[in-house]
């Protein structure tokens, strides 16, 4: 075991594809010797030369859309946007191009490419810089997204994601970046689809993932003085996602709480919550809780930020609500 | 190079008349008059080269060396299709042809164009990568996104600028201040020209001069074409918002009558001989069009397949 940041996982898994595959290169704003917005890229420049990891200019439409052409032409980009809100300049070529290729030509083109976006809040970074858009890729057929929340996660579907054929939208919960985590010597790929039980418990299920992990599980840890044992699932990629591993906590608890940074109106939690109601109906004890932001822009001012964004508190209290 | 035009033509003539007896459904956007840009252009280029193509992309399939007969199922929605009855007229592509794509977004083949040459240059190939767009295209921001990098990066680029002097329904004037959209690329440090787009020649000859430097690492081109289309952006827009006098112009300038006059003039070839290929190119079409009859509609459950490489029991479900 060693001691890695969430930023050096990601790091660290792109740098062993890209010892493996030399058609695996970075693009981005500032992933060149600046090293990454987040640091993330750092010395990779160094070690793989300008031809492999390539500082773009800022402009979000060319780096996804040169992404789309390289991958269909036999690349593996990966390309990194500062903040996944900058999506929005660089949506077309993500969901009309890469989602929509293969399907549309019939099978005849793949596109291999993986897209890195940072997200989330809690770092007063104001509304441009704090979105948790996970809903709008998850909602495009064509798309697979993987979100980890920590770092030995985030290097093995780093490895999974270049590896896939398909296009793997890749979301970073940006306040992890420096956290430590134990990670074994040797990291293997992570399939994506398959989830992970952080904590076994037997009253109730939370479902969720990326930075709210952690939340959960201080959450659990907070009521299981109570006498309440939540199970904490991490979904680690929504999509494919793993349904049985859903079915299967709420089959044991009874009780499901999805709980996710977006703001809740039309929110993946949405989904999911809806999925586990549709599905699970008879196994359930009480009404699917969900917890996610307010419905606002993230704020920058701290204390309203914090006011804004789910916690740990909320998590507890909306499985109080539950019994 | 004759023939290809011809082909393009008798090809779209036909999807026209059976449009128009509904036979074919969607959006079909027509190549007629334009068809001197695609030939003349993938008449330099290897069966490697790439190219990205636009909603009026027929002209660009055919011109690449694209087979009638998969083009024809395609645009009847039949298994047998290039895509499998999944794409449509907007959606052709052939990887093994280097075609990344007919394209129903405006403006987005700029990027792929680009990325698939900055793909060839990594890969120390030297293909090419021909980028055909139209001119209210270049209002997107992602021309201005795929000629900066292209430029800066030398990029095997040639931005292939088919000026109808429409988008949709208004005219150049009336979409951009600019006479000349070449006059883009000096904003880019790119060497650009207007030409004729109706003289397959002079396509050939300036796309040709293109792609030597494109080969060479000497980096990107926009060469901007004048021309016309003859029909509506659709098949069904009348086109009322062009001056019939302007319409009655340019079918004075059809590339493909100038062209067999070209032909003729300079002995290349007879009258007969022109003849002979059209006579030629219409078994083609018959051959297509029996192919498109004759097959099958796809299954209905090729509807939740193709979609990821790997992944297909999902989409069976609502």
């Amino acid at each position: 075991m060693r001691k890695m940041t969430y930023g050096e996982g990601i790091r660290e898994g792109m740098r062993s594809k890209m010892l493996e595959d030399p058609n695996v290169v970075l693009l981005g704003e500032d992933v060149g010797p600046y090293g990454g917005t987040f640091g993330v890229t750092k010395g990779l420049w160094e070690q793989f030369g300008e031809e492999r990891v390539r500082d773009t200019p800022i402009s979000e439409g060319i780096i996804v859309g040169a992404s789309v052409g390289a991958a269909a032409t036999g690349l593996r980009p990966v390309a990194e946007l500062m903040f996944i809100d900058f999506l929005t300049f660089g949506m077309d070529g993500l969901v009309n191009q890469a989602a929509k290729m293969r399907y549309m030509f019939g099978g005849k083109i793949s596109v291999p490419l993986v897209l890195r976006l940072p997200a989330g809040g809690g770092i007063s970074a104001g509304a441009q810089h704090s979105g948790s858009l996970e809903a709008w890729v998850t909602h495009v057929p064509g798309l697979k997204v993987v979100y980890p929340s920590n770092a030995q996660d985030a290097w093995g579907m780093m490895l999974t994601a270049i590896e896939d054929d398909n296009p793997v939208v890749y979301i970073e919960s940006k306040i992890l970046y420096s956290k430590k985590y134990e990670v074994d010597d040797t990291v293997a790929a992570i399939p994506l689809g398959v989830a992970s039980v952080k904590r076994e418990g037997s009253d109730v299920s939370i479902i969720t993932y990326g930075k709210q992990v952690e939340d959960a599980l201080t959450a659990a840890k907070v009521l299981a003085e109570e006498g309440i044992e939540a199970e904490v699932i991490d979904l680690r990629s929504l999509y494919p996602l793993d349904k049985e591993a859903i079915f299967t906590s709420v089959a044991k608890t009874h009780r499901a709480l999805v709980v996710t940074e977006e703001v809740k109106r039309g929110g993946f939690g949405g989904e999911l919550s809806a999925m586990i109601s549709e599905l699970c109906f008879d196994e359930l004890d009480a009404p699917v809780v969900r917890i996610g932001a307010l419905n606002t822009p993230v704020p920058y001012s701290p204390v309203l930020e914090a006011y804004v964004l789910p916690n740990t508190e909320d998590i507890i209290q909306g499985i109080k609500s539950m019994f | 190079m004759y023939r290809k035009m011809l082909s393009i033509r008798k090809f779209e003539k036909t999807a026209s008349t059976f449009f128009a007896e509904g036979k074919i459904p969607g959006f079909v956007h027509l190549y007629i008059g334009e068809e001197a840009i695609a030939v003349g252009a993938c008449a330099n280029l290897r069966d490697d080269d790439y190219i990205t193509s636009t909603h009026r992309g027929h002209g660009h399939i055919v011109a690449k060396g694209g087979n009638l007969k998969y083009m024809m199922a395609e645009l009847f929605g039949k298994e047998t299709g290039y895509c499998k009855g999944k794409g449509g007229s907007m959606h052709i592509a052939d990887a093994e042809l280097g075609i990344l794509g007919a394209n129903g977004i405006v403006g987005a083949g700029h990027l792929i164009a680009t990325g698939a040459a900055w793909s060839a240059s990594y890969r120390g190939s030297d293909q090419v990568s021909v980028c055909f767009f139209g001119d209210a295209s270049t209002n997107q921001s992602t021309f201005h996104e795929a000629m900066n990098l292209a430029s800066l990066w030398k990029l095997p680029v040639i931005f292939v600028c088919e000026n109808n002097l429409y988008g949709i329904s208004v005219s150049q004037a009336r979409h951009q201040t600019i006479k000349d959209i070449a006059e883009r690329g000096e904003g880019y440090c790119m060497p650009s020209l207007t030409a004729d787009g109706n003289d397959v020649v002079t396509v050939y000859e300036h796309v040709q001069e293109a792609v030597q430097r494109a080969r060479n690492g000497e980096g990107p081109t926009l060469l901007e074409f004048k021309t016309y289309r003859q029909h509506g952006h659709f098949e069904g827009d009348p086109g009322a918002y062009r001056p019939k006098e302007e319409v009655e112009a340019w079918l004075q300038k059809d590339p493909i009558p100038r062209f067999e006059k070209y032909l003729m003039e300079h002995k290349l070839m007879t009258a007969d001989e022109l003849k002979q290929i059209g006579t030629e190119v219409d078994g083609e079409i018959q051959e297509a069009l029996d192919f498109a009859f004759a097959s099958g509609y796809p299954a209905l459950e090729a509807s939740v397949q193709g979609i990821y490489s790997d992944i297909v029991e999902e989409a069976r479900s609502r």
